[in-house]
């Protein structure tokens, strides 16, 4: 998907200074409460988690849509909840 | 069907729990089933204050290591212990406490945190060990 192709987000969650493995519970426990087909925002500058939030959706059914470089190593991971 | 993950925590070490932790939370915000086995000393853990009191594998010092480490890891932004472990509950990780080492080290049920599942034994575990892909003892 193109970059800035997202057009609707429906829960954001900022992890942003948080260390292994928060950015992937806090993303989880946000798409435990989601409906399927909503998108998720997740912010963040842990740099393993970047690598990580993609690996923990490959069983599960959900979409990664698009993975986004900001400037100091942050950034933006969209999310589909699956069905 | 979601893919199981089986950790027995046999260990009542902070960092060992830690560990033993960090591992669940992996496996289930990787959408796992994931189930934690707690036997002899890990059920000081889950003693009500169990987590604040738990001393290191190595280099304790009569407390002062778990002082240090504690320090280190607020500011390294790892998160506390007993905050993990509700984490770990909201994402559905079940724990069981082992009966026969209750009873062995004289633990009543009432002395447990509230927030824990049923009392399981070995063949509990074997029964959902064996429909596991991951297993570790800790």
């Amino acid at each position: 998907m193109a970059e800035g192709s997202i057009s609707k987000v429906d829960v954001s969650v900022d992890t942003k200074g948080m260390n292994c493995p928060q950015p992937l519970i806090e993303t989880r426990k946000k798409l435990r409460k989601m409906a399927p087909g909503q998108v998720l925002e997740v912010l963040g500058d842990h740099a393993m988690s970047r690598k990580e939030i993609p690996l923990a959706m490959q069983d599960t059914g959900e979409k990664v849509l698009e993975v986004k470089d900001e400037a100091n190593g942050a950034w933006k991971i969209y999310i589909q909840k699956g069905g | 069907m979601a893919k199981k993950a089986t950790i027995v925590l046999f260990s009542g070490d902070l960092d060992k729990a830690y560990a033993a932790f960090i591992i669940a939370g992996g496996a289930a915000a990787a959408g796992m089933d994931v189930t934690i086995f707690v036997t002899f000393w890990g059920l000081n853990l889950l003693k009500k204050g169990g987590f604040d009191k738990a001393p290191l594998s190595q280099m304790n010092m009569g407390g002062l290591g778990r002082w240090m480490i504690k320090r280190m890891m607020k500011k390294a932004n790892v998160m506390p212990l007993d905050k993990m472990y509700k984490d770990l509950r909201e994402l559905g990780v079940k724990v069981w406490p082992c009966d026969m080492t209750l009873g062995v080290l004289g633990i009543k049920k009432e002395d447990l945190i509230d927030d824990i599942d049923g009392i399981a034994g070995v063949g509990s575990y074997i029964n959902e060990a064996k429909e596991s892909e991951i297993t570790l003892f800790i």
